[in-house]
This record gives C-alpha cells, structure tokens and sequence, in this order.
C-alpha cells in the first residue's frame, strides 16, 4: 500500500458504525511529556488509556509538491517533543532512501504526537501523505483517516495544481481545513497575494490562513493550537468489541510483519488472541505500540488510536491491508476495506537473468507488501522469458519501484514499455466466447486484438488541472492540443495565474506531459489529474524493429493520428541511445508488416584508442574489463547489443526529472 | 628489458594534456637528478635484470632537463647493469627546447633517438592545443634533430582537432611527410576529461569531430603513409628502413620494464626479494613527495600488484593485437605455456565468428588484427577477453 495508501478509509466510514456513547474525557495525566519518549524507546511501555478519543485528533498534512510539508512535519515533530531538536532533522518521516535522493515522499508515515494544550494531553495523529501526483490516490486514503488537513500553500509559487486536487479531496470529505502559509522567510514571498487566491479559489476567509515558516520555525506553534481547536475528534468507542483496521504493513527480517493498524473500536494488549476476517486465520499478539515515527512499544491501544501490532504474522499475505481485525469469539462486521489502487500504468518485468527469476519474484512479493497499489501478474514472453507484468499508479511510481527493486533488494530486471490499460469491445464470436465477456482489457500489447475482431477500442482519460503564469498559456494550449486534450475550464485565479482544465487521454500524459510542461513554462506550470473513465479510440499496435527482429520491451498501443511521429521519434532516440557496433544497425518502427519510420545506425569504423603505453595499460584494462563485464548484461536482439537501460531513457524525454 | 624515465615537469600545460605533469617556478633539478639516479638504481637492483636493452626519457618535458641530468642517469643504470652499447635511448623532446646546442649536448650525454613532439604544422593548430612552439620552429628542430639523429628521429602527430577538415589534416600529413625522418607517430585527439580542449567541446564553443569524419582522416592516414613505405607496425604508429621504436614495441609485447620517476608505471618481477610473481607498479605521483621517499627509502614506489596469469594475459592480447604482428603463439606460450591461442580463440565462439567476418586472423604465426579490424579493435577486445576469461 505504501505508494497508496498507508493510512486508510477507516475514520471517515467508521462515523457511522460508531455508537455516540463517547466515554467521558478524564483529561488524562500523561507521563511527563518532552523528550522522554524517544529516549525511553524499548525500556518502559506507554500506557495510551490517558488518551481517551476525544483528545485524540487524526490530521494529514496536503500540500503540492516542495511546498514545505515534509519540513512542517519535521517541525510538527520537534515542537512535541517527538523527536529531538538538531539541524539534521530533514524530512525525518521520508525513510526511503529514493525519498530522501529524490526529495519526494513516496510512502506516506504516519506519527503520534503528544501535545499539552491548556492543560489537556492530546495525542495528535500526523498522516504525512505523497507529495507526487502519481500518488495522489493515497493522499485521498490518507484523508479519510483524518478528521482535518493543514493546507500547506508555498508564499512564494502560491495556488498549485496539485493544491487544487487536494483541496478538493479534502473538501469532498468534509474535513476541517487549516490553511497554512509557509515559507514567509523567503524573499519574494507573497502571503497576501495567496491568501487572496485562496479566498478567491476555495472561499476560505483570508483572516483564517496562518503565515508561517516551517523552516525557521514562526508560528508553528500556533498550527498545533488551530489542528486541536478546529479539527474534531474521531468518533468511536473503547467499551465496544475489538475492530482494528489494517492500513498498511511493512515485513521485517526478524519480526515478520509489522501490520499498522487503527482502532475504530474496543481495545488490543498483547496476548489478546485475534482472527482476520479476511482469512480467518487465528494471531496471538505479541506486541503493540505506537509510531512516534519509530515503533514504540505500549500495553494497550484504545479506540480511535493508531499504531501497530506484531502478531507472529509470517507470511506476507497474511496481513492484508484493508482487512478488519476482532478479538477470537467476538466476531465483528468487517469495515468495507479498501478499493484497491487503480494502476494507470502497465509494464512487463523480467529478470536479466532466468536464473535469477526465483529471487526477483520473493523481492517482488516483499516490495509488494510495502506498496500493495502494485498489481501483479504473471507473464511470460517468447524473448524475455518468464516475469511479470505489473501495475502502477504512474510513470514516477514504477521508477521508484525499480529503484527500491535495486537499492532494497539489489535486484535488476528488464522493464518494457509502459503502457495505459485499454479496452477493446470484441466483435468476434470466437475471441468474445475465448475470453468469456465482450469487452476485454489489455495491459499487455501483445495482447492486442486485430481490428477485424473488434467493434471498438477505448482508451482511459484524466482531467487534468494545470496552475501556470498567464505568459505561459499560448505554448500551454498547444502543447494540450498536441496531446489530444479537450479543453474544459479556464479561470484566472489572480491576475497572472491562471487556471486550466483539460480532458486528456491517459496516454498522452503517462510519459512525459510533465516534464514538457515544466520546460515550457521554465517549471512555473503545475499539473495534477483525476481519473475521467474512457473514450472511444482509434488504436493500433506499433512494433520497433532492430534489423528486421522486434524489440518486445517498447511495442505499444498507440493512437493512429500519433503513429508516424511517435515511431519516428523512437527511432531516432534509439539511434542515439543504442551504441555503434561493428554492422549497421536498421532501427524501424512498424504497423504490422508496414514499415512507418526508418533510422540507419552506421557501423563503426574506427574504435581504437589512440595511445596505449606503459602508463596507459592498467587504465585501459579496467575500463576493458568493465565493458566485458557490461557485454554480458547487454540484452541481445538478434545480434544487437542494446544497454539494458537504453530501452528506458528512450521513452523519457529526459533522464533525469 | 627496458627502463622508462619520468621526466614530470613542463613550461606550460597544453589544452589536451591530462598528464601527470607539473609547471613550477623553479625545478630542483640537483635534487630531481639524485633521485632519479637512485630510485633507478634501486629498482634495477630489486628487479636483477642482467640487459637494459632500451632507455625512454619521457614527461612532461624530459628535453627540459639538463643533458648532465640525462647523463647522470644512463651513468646509474650502466652501473647497477648491463647497458650495451647499441642500447635505444629515446629522449621525448618540444621543439621549443631543441636548439642543436641541447641536442648535441643529449647526444654526448647517451641519447641516440629522438622524438619530437610536432603535433601539427599549422600555427592555428598549434595555438588550439595550446603548444609553445610555431610550425617554423617545428621544422627547424626536426632538420635540427635529423642531422644530429639521422634515421633515429620520431615525430609526433596530432589528428581530429575540432574544426579539422579532411583537407586540412590531408595537407598537413603531405607536409610532414617532407620533413620527417623514418618513424611517425599518429595520434587521434582524445578530448580527456578535465583538459581545457574537452571542456571547450563540452561548454559547445569548439565542435566535436564527427566519427566518420574521424574514421576517414586515420584511413588517408594509413593509405598514405603506406603509400610513402611506412610500415604501419602498431595503431599508431608508422616506421621505414626498420627505424622501429624498440622501447615501445617492449610495451606491446608484454616485456617487462621499470617505470622511474614521479608517476612512472612498471611491470617486472621483482626478483631481488625473492618473487616470481610480475607485478603492476606505480611510483608516488606528486614529484615532492616522490622525492621524499626516494631520499627516505630509496624508491618512490607508491602502490604494487601481483597480476594474475590470467591479468598477464589479458594485457598481452589487449596490447599485442595493437601491432601488425599481433599476439604471436612464441610469445603467448611465454605466459600460457598450457593453454594454446588455438585453444582460446580456433574453437567455436565470438573470436571465431570475429575471424569469419573479417577482423581477426589467427594462423601460423598468431593472433592479429586484419586492416578493416585494427580500426575498430577496441569493439573487439570486449568479446576476445570474455571468451578468454570464460576459458
């Protein structure tokens, strides 16, 4: 669930199976606050039933990308004493290391703050959430654990699309609203100006917004004091039976899995014996305990509490998330879980190597549980051999589930072309009794129907909201055009930014909408998207051929209007990333046996190195050697030798974001 | 047996040097010289090769040293052993440092070959590599050094500078061609990371060459000089009537040599400790610390490794497939006294499909390149030492 989803749809469904019989607020005394909960980790237990729900309050932090979340939260953490003060406090929820290199949080983290507030002990439930649209699935996961959100808004860039999207979510839940202004520090910062586009965009009086900066710390305190007066408490009840709702799980080494639940009634100790509903399996609990982030061990959780719970769970399927735990006997209606993340995007993947095929498939299993809105399906190729074809929630997603593929679990593979899940509606009595239904949908191009046996094919749409400076609207119009998108809306949010919305087919955005916008707006345009169900298309499957031999990893689904200029441009991408060799190398692009786009790599004629003298000679041998080595690993298609990672960065405009 | 002198100095950087080479205000050369007397004869003592059979003063700028520090060391390694007296002696000599005073001076000091970094014969060119000299003081020294060295005169040769056209390299080969003696060397430009040249590339304010346009000015090269009587005896390198550089074809194949001076390579077996093994040696870069060590402990020598038979052979075939007699089987027994050429590289596999498409010869004599394959060796090595390792 990691990408999507960490902190579930528990709160907000729970509203109605609550009883209002909330016990009565004994304003708990709580074990001197400060410091001492991070130091005394692993020596002395919590006892959490100082926390009765109502002073409990669960809140995510939304905001767009780099708009200073992950630094509130650091600050969030810091003020209650969760973590220590020190300058190497850096986005301290963002574990991964892919987060941490690429600045984005990837797996949302969820923490217990304890905070006093004239005179009362509140536990505060932080939900970080994704800050990429690729995840914006979980943020609206993360929001309905939530009774409120910080809308975190940049002073300086202002309104952003990815703000809009999530304003939205949280608006639609009926949460409480905290609008924050960071970043006042900064120089060019603006805060009146946004407050207006916020009052003007959202209708939320500009006196509301809080002008802060995470960074130096202004007026973070002041966040706390609003999240505990605005943001109601969660509504559920201590003296009912056991419901604990698995919303994510990580697997240890040691442990075996570690399940992160959230209690919407009763209470869970260890030796407490449970069942899944799902599986019906029997647990005895050996540990409970908190997230403050790290795992801090308690004797009990109560009703509207999260944490975490290790019940001799070995197997990763054991703990699925969205699944309702009860006590042994005391069966309780299951809470309705979880939709499971809908992949956007589709790709094959394999190992380099068959022999490896064992190991790929228990690191994907594992990275599986940490991140459930992968979908995976068995595949297999004639080229490639046995592997997979798995489901993302978008382009970045996938390169971040192949980076933690190899920094994790140190595993390379061989992913092919992303593609978008299509539909066809089948026409061919035989095709429609073969798959048992008349409309099918294809995730793999070598799955796509012939057009003699289909009626007609459909292609996913996202409506897509983009923020940009108005001097930037002309280039943005055609590049939207371009892409085949229908424009919808268009409101100038102040008097130089302006607002777009735009029907846009799926595809055209998957590989590199995001990137040509930001170069065409110098990176002052952003974009978010939602989910828009599907259109009739015109499609067709394009085959790349390297001397006459198909490359599998980069056949796609394309539409016709796009054939000729997206095979074209693959060739000649592939020219620039496919080594000279000692043959000429024809790289074409094809409709069936139509040859649409042709690029000739010429062979080498002169490869030597110049000097090679005594001093020369051991240089030369290692990087030799190094090419000797990569020849092995270089995937052959014919007698081609083609890096494995060309495939890859000749779908991306640009290889690095 | 052969002995390579490090000389580590040079009056200016050129903008396509990444040598291991410094400009100072001020040479210690007493201390320079003491030094190098004494890790060559430490060296020579550890390795107790009997023959030094040639000597190469290079650099920097070696011609920048004094003929009584040349002398000082060929007097050193006469000593500790045997240095005959049709020995090689190369000096590595800048136009700008060659008057025929200093030459007749290197001449009596023992050195009896020169090679003179030319580079090209065009003050455009010369300015764009950040030479010192002009193309008249090129020639100069060139008529300077063939009559002091007749027949023992190298010159060097630069091709595919940004901007060069097919033309322009033409005419320049024709005009060296006039003035050479009997041995050229040819060197394609190598934009090395950190030089001024490949930053310029880089930053777009000179072109790239094309390849192509690469590929054609080597193959004017070779047909020329062919044409002219050169033996093209190495990838680089052309000779007529036999004027072979001896020191460098040692290199090539595979004999051992000891590297003296700051940032000199060696591979020998140092027999003086009781060792059969042949190691990779480095001396200490940096000529300050060099010298410490060398007056503290009698070599400079900064870092050591045994190569394995499997390393030995490995440099042998990447270094003897870069002459035009390439590996031959005499040679490769010397290393792999088991293991056959025909062994490795006659039976099915990559080496062989290699020979069937016309880049590789293996016959009676050995292993090498064909014409069409020493172009484009280095896309060859990659398979030939897969299949070797795999053996």
């Amino acid at each position: 669930m990691a990408l999507a989803g960490r902190t579930a749809a528990w709160w907000a469904r729970l509203r109605s199976p609550c009883p209002a019989a909330a016990p009565l607020c004994l304003a708990g005394w709580m074990p001197a606050a400060g410091g001492r909960w991070y130091s005394c980790r692993g020596k002395e237990k919590l006892d959490m039933s100082t926390y009765p729900v109502e002073s409990i309050r669960n809140f995510s932090i939304i905001a767009h990308v780099d708009h200073g979340k992950s630094t509130l939260a650091d600050r969030l953490l810091e003020i209650t004493g969760t973590i220590s003060k020190t300058d190497r406090n850096k986005q301290v929820l963002d574990k991964l290391q892919v987060e941490r290199e690429r600045g984005i949080t990837v797996k949302a983290q969820s923490a217990s703050l304890f905070y006093n507030h004239e005179g009362i002990n509140y536990l505060l439930n932080l939900i970080d959430t994704p800050g990429h649209v690729d995840f914006s699935y979980e943020v609206s996961r993360s929001l309905s654990a939530c009774q409120g959100v910080i809308l975190v808004v940049d002073a300086n860039e202002g309104i952003q699309a990815q703000t809009v999207a999530n304003f939205y979510l949280a608006f639609e839940a009926q949460l409480s609203i905290i609008p924050v202004i960071n970043k006042i520090d900064l120089k060019n910062a603006d805060p009146e100006r946004v407050e207006k586009q916020i009052e003007k965009l959202f209708d939320i009086p500009t006196d509301e917004c809080i002008r802060i900066s995470a960074k130096q710390g202004t007026n973070v305190e002041k966040v706390l004091q609003k999240v505990i007066e605005k943001i109601p408490p969660p509504q559920c009840n201590t003296a009912d039976p056991l419901k604990a709702l698995v919303f994510d799980s990580t697997f240890d080494h040691y442990r075996g899995v570690v399940a992160n639940v959230a209690l919407f009634g009763g209470e869970i100790a260890k030796g407490n014996k449970i069942v899944s509903a799902h599986t019906k399996k029997r647990y005895e609990v050996s540990e409970v305990g908190i997230l403050t982030p790290n795992e801090q061990p308690t004797h009990k959780l109560y009703a509207g509490q999260v944490g975490y719970l290790i019940a001799g769970m070995k197997e990763v399927t054991e703990a699925q998330i969205g699944d309702t735990l009860f006590l042994y006997k005391q069966p309780v209606e299951p809470l309705p879980g979880f939709k499971s993340a809908k992949p956007m995007v589709f790709a094959g993947m394999y190992p380099v190597d068959q022999t490896e095929y064992n190991n790929l498939k228990s690191a994907l299993e594992r990275l599986t549980l940490n991140d459930s809105s992968v979908t995976v399906h068995r595949d297999s190729s004639l080229a490639l051999g046995a592997g997979w074809r798995l489901g993302f929630l978008g382009l970045l997603h996938m390169e971040v589930f192949n980076q933690r593929l190899e920094q994790e679990y140190n595993m390379s593979v061989i992913l092919t072309a992303p593609t978008v899940p299509y539909k066809a509606v089948l026409s061919s009595a035989k095709l429609i009794k073969e798959y048992g239904r008349d409309e099918i949908t294809i995730i793999n191009p070598a799955q796509f129907p012939d057009k003699l046996s289909v009626s007609e094919y459909l292609e996913p749409t996202v409506l897509g909201t983009i923020v940009t400076p108005h001097e930037y609207i002309g280039k943005i119009i055609a590049l939207c055009q371009d892409r085949r998108a229908v424009q919808k809306d268009m409101l100038y949010i102040d008097e130089n930014r302006v607002m777009l919305k735009y029907l846009f087919p799926l595809n055209e955005i998957v590989l590199d909408f995001y990137d040509a916008l930001k170069s065409l707006s110098s990176g002052y345009a952003s974009f978010d998207y939602e989910d828009a169900g599907y259109q009739t298309a015109d499609l067709i499957k394009m085959d790349i051929l390297l001397n006459g031999n198909p490359v599998e990893e980069l056949s796609t689904i394309i539409h016709n209007d796009k054939a000729y200029a997206a095979g074209k441009l693959l060739c000649e991408r592939l020219k620039e990333a496919i080594p000279r060799q000692l043959f000429e190398i024809a790289i074409q692009a094809a409709i069936g046996k139509k040859i649409i786009a042709r690029e000739t790599l010429k062979a080498y004629r002169k490869n030597v190195v110049a000097k090679c003298y005594g001093g020369d000679i051991t240089r030369r041998m290692k990087l030799l050697k190094r090419q000797a080595e990569s020849k092995r690993l270089m995937r052959k298609i014919g007698n081609v030798e083609v890096p494995r990672d060309a495939f890859i960065r000749v779908l991306r405009r640009e290889t690095d974001k | 047996q052969t002995l390579c002198q490090q000389w580590p100095y040079c009056r200016k950087r050129c903008s396509y040097c990444n040598f291991n080479t410094y400009v100072v205000p001020a040479v210690d050369e007493a201390t320079m010289r003491a030094c190098l007397v004494r890790e060559a004869h430490t060296l020579l003592r550890l390795s107790q090769v009997h023959s030094i059979t040639s000597v190469f003063f290079g650099g920097g700028t070696p011609s920048l040293a004094s003929p009584h520090t040349i002398a000082a060391v060929l007097e050193a390694v006469a000593g500790a052993a045997h240095l005959p007296t049709n020995a090689e002696v190369t000096l590595e000599a800048n136009p700008s440092s060659t008057d025929t005073s200093r030459l007749t001076g290197f001449r009596a000091a023992g050195v009896n070959r020169l090679s003179i970094g030319v580079q090209s014969l065009d003050d455009t060119e010369l300015r764009l590599l950040g030479r010192e000299h002009t193309a008249a003081e090129a020639r100069k020294a060139v008529e300077a050094a063939k009559g002091l060295f007749p027949g023992r005169t190298s010159i060097d040769l630069i091709f595919g500078l940004p901007g060069q056209s097919q033309d322009t390299w033409a005419q320049g080969l024709e005009a060296a061609l006039g003035l050479c003696d009997d041995h050229i060397s040819l060197y394609q430009l190598t934009l090395e990371r950190g030089t001024a040249l490949a930053a310029q590339v880089r930053g777009g304010t000179l072109p790239l060459p094309p390849q192509d346009l690469l590929a054609d000015m080597y193959q004017t090269a070779r047909t020329v000089l062919v044409a002219a009587g050169f033996r093209h005896y190495e990838v680089s390198n052309f000779a007529r009537k036999g004027a072979l550089s001896n020191h460098n074809l040692s290199y090539w194949r595979a004999d051992q040599y000891i590297g003296v001076g700051p940032g000199a390579h060696g591979r020998f077996v140092p027999q003086g400790e009781g060792s059969c093994s042949r190691e990779a040696r480095v001396q200490t870069l940096d000529p300050v610390a060099w010298m410490r060590e060398v007056q503290c402990q009698g070599h400079g020598t900064r870092s050591r490794v045994v190569l394995s038979p499997l390393e030995q052979l490995e440099e042998l075939l990447t270094l003897g497939l870069r002459t035009d007699e390439g590996v031959t089987h005499e040679r490769w027994r010397h290393f792999s006294p088991q293991l056959s050429l025909q062994a490795v590289f006659g039976v099915p596999g990559e080496a062989r499909a290699l020979q069937e498409q016309g880049w590789l010869l293996l016959d009676g004599s050995g292993l090498r390149c064909t014409w069409a394959g020493l172009a484009v060796l280095d896309s060859l090595l990659p398979d030939l030492l897969c299949q070797l390792q795999g053996r």
